[in-house]
């Protein structure tokens, strides 16, 4: 499964149909039992590592099962011709790019194009923005690029992006492009299950902490006791308990099922990216996990973060990104002669995808350990207490679906997140980042809409004000008109959360402009406002990009009208 | 022992308390979303020795909305959604046996479970809940309900149906009524009330707790206890108390579906029920070990 990168600046152009050549070299499977012979006779394996590189405007991206083997049992994935990740796109701005998707899987699919601005239509959500595409079908999307920077494509339908349909999509700036490097890497982080995700969400139904190793027990009560004292430790457990909360709710899942992969590879087959010592290496991260948190570092090298979701930002340096699902960014570094690790830990500690760069191939530094999960802290739960700041709760809050509310929630974006804090690294923050050029329209918001982010983890549900999808209106945009939202998180986790077709131009504590975003990461008991330009028809998607929250109906629909 | 069984009995105290003013404050609103049983829950606990420099936490969790609570659909502009359905319009199954074992006391071995069964949308579904007695190849007693559990709060479940009790002796019908949940600390709690015919009513109350020793080894104490408005001879049960089971059991989850334990407990009968007993040549008090199995999909 192991590929080494040519050491090449950018992939040259492979002319459309030469990737399918290629692919037998990666992801080979030996021994496969006949009922796992994929559908597709031409795809006798998936490929991983490097994922081909497709340009110009007219593509074929063809959805079909590929066998995998990621922790030595063999699985189904579905894939776009045929790997892991899907090829990458690279686009020119001002392009109009044609995609025929072909659907040869036994259920309906669709590709979204994660991040960029396209008519409705094309944005491929099935249910909102067209029918999806059923087996055996094609669709054809096409629209004009208007946009720069590193997004992503995914598939909208079922759990297909826990199962491997995600790629990379790079779009090249018109001229000379202001971010310099000599060399680039696209590295995308993901998660895999051997387990059916039907089957990891029904578990989660059943028992909300089924995948988490790191509850609070009796002998962590003894320890506890010993670091704080009987009283404060005691008091601790009683606080929690008694709100049937649990501080080590970290992750719905966790490395127990997961294999945190970079680039279609285990830790264990370890991509590497090879450079000159001395080079500027744009790294393009991008994570597309279905439900992982990654916090992302590479001991012994400074990043300087140009870009967030494909937006440039002035440059900021920093030792550690948290990247939520969906996020991407591009970092500058410059490798000396040694070897380094890419080490992505996820949230809860449990597991991590790795990566290396090298200045040789064969070569791997060390993997640093997992740091130790730290239990969520009270500004999780209760936000800022000194605040005057309220949070307006919908009437929906208080039914069963919502198992607590923060009245007065935290503002500050400038910390890092739980497990992070204090952590002796300079950790990237919101507060870091600033969008050059500033915001896209100078107008200030026409009116104010406040959306709680709410579930209920011992139901397993999620949900907008307490309504899951199933039970919400949509929310109208005036078009044309310029609006701020307001999130507050009423749940012990961190959402990332994602509004297609338009960009949520976040703003700070103050009001000021911060940085453009399409995902955007709300923390627990925290209160973000971010300004829309609704300038863009139609209806939309609004979703937390935590693949379960969605599917389990944190997700709003958008009507721009 | 002493100090679990009276954790127990705390929650029991609390549940009685609790049920109370379910009832009284569990509307029935239009679209389900109903209030949370107040009493139950944690705005109606005790703040004040919190020792969180007064931090009351009180109104996180439950209540009533505030008459000023925003409407989650005022930004709809009158627009309804599109053809999308996800996870939440789904129906799920499950089955939790919680107890399959072998149960020995000082002279008779027997087999005991005690299972739940549930189908349904988020808070809405179908439950059956069975427990019995299996002695000498014979169903020597059984209870099997088939509720319709209704979600009134963030942790709680009213259920509505009917019971049936069977075995060797003659068989009985109830309407029940109960409420299920999870109560401040983790106190898993089942609480049903019964009428059945011929003016009987029952109560039953169940509570157990999860104490993780380490992550898989768990001790779950348990505390059974039924309460009969007026006596049954037939099945020789007694008005009052009439019997009360305290255990504890050890599970090692190999997986979270998975887990054999081993544990003790002691059951008792009370009151008229005492009387059939001391009659048939019965013991009233007697110390059981018990092995078995905990499994769910």
């Amino acid at each position: 499964m192991k590929r080494i990168l040519e050491p090449v600046v950018v992939l040259p152009n492979m002319p459309r149909r030469r990737f399918l050549q290629g692919l037998a070299t990666g992801g080979v499977l030996l021994g496969l039992s006949p009922w796992l012979k994929p559908a597709e006779a031409q795809y006798v394996a998936t490929a991983t590592g490097t994922a081909p590189v497709l340009s110009g405007t007219e593509f074929d991206l063809t959805i079909a099962e590929t066998p995998v083997n990621f922790t030595g049992r063999p699985r189904m994935a579905t894939t776009i011709n045929g790997s892991i990740p899907a090829p990458t796109l690279r686009w020119r701005v001002g392009d109009t790019v044609t995609l025929r998707v072909h659907n040869r899987l036994r259920e309906d699919s669709s590709i979204h194009w994660h991040g960029i601005l396209l008519p409705y239509q094309m944005d491929g959500v099935p249910g909102i923005s067209f029918n999806g595409i059923p087996p055996g079908e094609s669709f054809t999307y096409r629209f004009k690029v208007q946009q720069s920077g590193t997004y992503w494509y995914h598939s909208h339908s079922g759990m297909q992006e826990q199962t491997g349909m995600y790629g990379a999509i790079v779009i090249d700036p018109p001229g000379r492009d202001p971010i310099r490097a000599d060399r680039e890497y696209i590295v995308q982080f993901s998660d895999w299950t051997d387990e059916n995700p039907h089957h990891v969400l029904a578990k989660l139904r059943k028992q909300s902490d089924y995948y988490n190793f790191n509850q609070p027990t009796v002998a962590g009560f003894f320890r506890d006791a010993k670091a704080m004292g009987v009283s404060a430790a005691f008091e601790m457990r009683k606080m929690w308990n008694e709100m049937r909360m649990n501080p080590t709710d970290l992750a719905d899942i966790s490395g127990y099922t997961y294999t945190y992969l970079t680039n279609g590879v285990t830790p264990a087959s370890n991509w590497t990216g090879l450079f000159r010592p001395g080079e500027k290496v744009r790294l393009r991260f991008i994570n597309g996990s279905a439900m992982t948190f990654l916090d992302v570092r590479i001991p012994g090298l400074k990043m300087t973060v140009v870009q967030a979701d494909g937006q440039n930002v002035e440059p900021v340096t920093v030792d550690e990104i948290r990247m939520g699902v969906a996020e991407t960014y591009d970092v500058i570094v410059q490798p000396k002669d040694e070897t380094y690790t890419i080490f992505a830990q996820s949230m809860d500690r449990t597991g991590f995808a790795r990566a290396t760069l090298a200045p040789r191939a064969g070569m791997q530094a060390v993997v640093p350990a997992l740091d130790k999960p730290e239990p969520l802290a009270m500004e999780d739960m209760m936000g800022d207490m000194t605040s005057s700041l309220r949070a307006r709760h919908a009437h929906t809050e208080y039914g069963p679906s919502v198992d607590m509310r923060v009245d007065t929630p935290r503002t500050n974006l400038d910390d890092p997140g739980i497990g992070l804090r204090d952590n002796g690294r300079r950790v990237l923050t919101y507060a870091d980042l600033h969008t050059v050029g500033g915001p896209l329209d100078k107008r200030g918001p026409g009116r104010e809409i406040e959306l709680h982010l709410t579930g209920n983890m011992e139901r397993y549900t999620w949900s907008f004000d307490g309504l899951e999808f199933g039970k919400s209106t949509p929310v109208h945009f005036r078009h044309n008109e310029r609006l701020r939202v307001i999130f507050a998180n009423d749940t012990m986790m961190t959402h990332p959360m994602h509004m297609h077709g338009m960009w949520k131009e976040l703003e700070n504590p103050d009001g000021k402009f911060q940085v453009r975003k399409h995902t955007l990461n709300v923390q627990p008991a925290q209160r973000v406002s971010f300004l829309v330009t609704a300038d863009a028809l139609g209806r939309w998607a609004w979703h937390c990009h935590l693949m379960f929250h969605m599917d389990a109906g944190m997700f709003r629909e958008v009507v721009v009208a | 022992m002493m100090k679990k069984r009276t954790v127990c009995l705390i929650a029991a105290a609390a549940l009685a308390f609790g049920m109370a003013s379910a009832w009284a404050q569990a509307p029935a609103k239009e679209g389900g979303e109903t209030g949370t049983p107040a009493a139950i829950d944690h705005s109606q606990m005790d703040h004040s020795r919190m020792g969180h420099g007064g931090v009351d936490h009180g109104s996180m969790q439950g209540g009533p909305p505030p008459p000023d609570a925003r409407d989650p659909h005022a930004y709809s502009g009158g627009y309804a959604r599109g053809p999308l359905h996800l996870a939440d319009e789904h129906s799920t199954g499950s089955l939790l046996v919680d107890r399959f074992e072998s149960v020995s006391a000082r002279d008779n071995t027997s087999t005991e479970y005690e299972l739940q069964a549930s189908y349904g949308r988020l808070y809405d579904r179908a439950v059956l809940k069975a427990e019995g007695e299996i002695d000498g190849g014979k169903l020597h007693d059984a209870r099997t309900e088939l509720l319709w559990g209704h979600a009134v709060g963030a942790y709680w479940d009213a259920q509505l149906g009917v019971r049936h009790d069977s075995g060797v002796k003659p068989e009985r019908n109830w309407l029940a009524f109960g409420i299920q949940g999870l109560a401040p600390y983790w106190f898993e709690i089942d609480a049903t009330a019964y009428v059945g015919e011929q003016g009987r009513t029952a109560l039953r109350f169940a509570g157990e707790y999860e104490l993780l020793l380490t992550q898989k080894l768990i001790l779950q104490p348990r505390l059974e206890a039924n309460y009969y408005g007026k006596s049954d001879d037939a099945r020789e049960r007694g008005a009052g108390l009439s019997d009360a089971v305290a255990g504890v059991r050890l599970r090692y989850e190999i997986r979270r579906e998975f887990a054999p334990y081993v544990g003790i407990e002691w059951a008792g009968k009370y009151g008229g029920t005492a009387d059939h007993a001391r009659a048939a040549g019965e013991r009233t008090r007697e110390s059981r070990l018990v092995a078995g199995l905990r499994f769910w999909f």
